[in-house]
């Protein structure tokens, strides 16, 4: 069974968030930089996958710049098998769609059975390259998965409706999926898997994206929130708070 | 006609969803700017019903889509087949459950741009100009696009839904949808006990943190919301202690609500929470810690016993909401 597993390097949660000189894109002098936690999920959903199976390959693919081999050895670690950087030093800035085009033309060629990513990246929050990524692939797609098992090669998922609903979807592969939180909770590398994955190999490629059809004009830090007030002390101050928010918040 | 702004709409037995009149509203508002009208794209039984609220909200003409809802990829190819014949400027939908797994099935398929999740839509003579929020809202970028159509999807609650019908008469026309082949098949469909209101599109939400001291504490944050006609959210603390489920996580790995109201309930306000809710029009936190970063965000803050404070702020909503 072959596995894909796409991930992306984001700024850690706490990172502080800057334009650069620019003004269309962060100050990235000072981040911290980590996989994005959906992603993590994925990987975990892949390496499950591989050990209900008994047997199969899992390998992590990533655009990004050269650095994000630090990324692709954590997953290593993890027990994926292989790693492919698509090395870009400017992978931050592309869109979804030359994303998703260079991970197809990449992950093709691997012959997956099934495709994981996370549902969304927490840097830009759009939750695209999934679909867009199966629809390159011409393979069907699931997203936002919290639940994942093969059934007679079928990848058969839960995944929430909306309004409260859970759908039961049954795939047929290859496939995307996308993982949502819950799906399951990513191990840990072992210290054995740390030492094991320095021989495992990253296949470097260089890619250019290209330009994409969509710029951003300007990035900016948001207007600051205007300065709240404590209304008061205890069960008391509840009167207070009702008058404020019926006169003046105008929300009651 | 190319050139108009196409609204995907959604809607339970004609009745339209609101954040779909909030798309439709911003819909109107750009083909004003731009000289064109704004179209209606409605799908499912009950579509016909909806025509009247569409036109209200600014659509001056409906498209209904004859295909199976509940299959995301035919209903993908379907309004990808009216993008195609119409070359509008732009297709809305509401960035909600739906609008998430339709709209870039829809880019795919055309390959055109998609940007997600935006707070304003303009035009800037002639381009158009998405505004959304990066980096956990840390941040906000404005985008354009050369690609002849640019799809958008718009936050909930970002935008006013508003009446303003669109001159002339409300025309409609109906179109099939061409068959698909099945790589995904619909195996089953369970609805949770209770139906909740929907986080993310909710008006107003009361969450309730790890200062609750255990799930019979969210006993008084549901009678609040039920006062409040709002949804019920929860910290990352909470979830991960399995007193609330997943989906009702409000933070970065959860999800991002944008409410009128948002009421933190015994919530410290930690940076991964604040991700999650910061853009909400009004915030009220209750917490028994002055120092709480909560309080940081919060319009209104009221430092004290949530087991105190909630019951009492339950009554007088109570008593303000049945005095009219």
């Amino acid at each position: 069974m072959n596995i894909v597993v796409c991930i992306k390097r984001v700024p850690a949660t706490d990172s502080r968030i800057k334009p650069d000189d620019g003004g269309r894109a962060i100050d990235s002098s000072q981040i911290e930089w980590i996989i994005s936690p959906y992603d993590e999920i994925a990987m975990e959903a892949a390496l499950q996958l591989k050990e209900a199976a008994g047997e199969g390959e899992v390998t992590v693919v990533s655009l990004g710049p050269a650095e994000s081999t630090k990324e692709l050895r954590t997953c290593l670690a993890m027990g994926a098998d292989k790693a492919v950087l698509l090395t870009d030093a400017d992978a931050a800035s592309r869109d979804a769609t030359s994303t998703a085009t260079v991970l197809a033309d990449a992950i093709r060629g691997l012959n997956p059975d099934v495709v994981l990513c996370g549902s969304r990246a927490i840097d830009r929050d759009q939750g695209q390259v999934g679909l867009l990524l199966a629809a390159k692939l011409d393979m069907p797609c699931a997203t936002e998965i919290r639940k994942l098992e093969m059934v007679d090669g079928k990848a058969v998922i839960e995944r929430p409706g909306g309004s409260g609903t859970t759908e039961t979807w049954e795939l047929t592969t290859p496939a995307v999926l996308t993982c949502a939180k819950g799906l399951n909770e990513p191990r840990y590398a072992s210290l054995k898997g740390i030492m094991k994955a320095k021989k495992k190999p990253i296949d470097q490629q260089d890619v250019d994206p290209g330009a994409g059809s969509l710029e951003v004009r300007s990035l900016e830090l948001p207007a600051p929130r205007p300065e709240g007030q404590i209304v008061g002390e205890g069960p008391d101050a509840v009167g207070e708070l009702v008058r404020l928010l019926r006169e003046e918040a105008k929300v009651l | 006609m190319a050139g108009e702004i196409l609204v995907f709409v959604e809607h339970i037995d004609g009745a339209v969803k609101r954040p779909s009149l909030e798309s439709l509203t911003a819909a109107a508002q750009l083909a004003a700017a731009r000289g064109t009208t704004a179209v209606a794209v409605v799908a499912g039984p009950g579509a016909a019903d909806a025509a009247a609220e569409l036109g209200r909200h600014g659509a001056a003409s409906v498209t209904s889509l004859e295909v199976e809802l509940s299959d995301p990829t035919a209903l993908a190819a379907a309004i990808a087949g009216v993008v195609s014949d119409s070359s509008p400027a732009a297709l809305l939908m509401a960035h909600t459950a739906v609008g998430m797994n339709i709209g870039p099935r829809v880019a795919g398929e055309l390959g055109l741009p998609m940007v997600s999740d935006c707070i304003a839509l303009s035009d800037d003579g002639g381009t158009l100009v998405a505004r959304r929020p990066v980096y956990a809202g840390k941040a906000l970028v404005s985008v354009t696009s050369n690609a002849s159509t640019l799809i958008a999807s718009l936050r909930p609650n970002a935008v006013m839904a508003a009446e303003a019908p669109a001159a002339g008469d409300l025309s409609a026309g109906a179109v099939a949808a061409p068959t698909r082949g099945l790589g995904a098949l619909l195996k089953d469909i369970v609805q949770a006990a209770s139906e909740k209101i929907e986080l993310t599109e909710a008006g107003t939400v009361v969450s309730g943190g790890r200062g609750l001291k255990g799930p019979e504490g969210f006993a008084m944050i549901e009678e609040l919301a039920d006062a409040l006609g709002a949804a019920v959210g929860a910290s990352r603390a909470v979830v991960d202690a399995g007193w609330r489920p997943h989906t009702e996580q409000v933070g970065q790995t959860g999800k991002t609500v944008s409410p009128q109201l948002y009421i933190a309930v015994a919530i410290s306000g930690a940076i991964q929470h604040l991700a999650g809710m910061r853009t909400s029009n009004f915030i009220v936190a209750i917490n028994k810690d002055a120092e709480a970063p909560i309080f940081g965000v919060a319009d209104y803050g009221i430092v004290g016993d949530a087991f105190e404070v909630v019951p009492k702020l339950t009554e007088a909503i109570k008593g303000l909401l049945a005095a009219g």
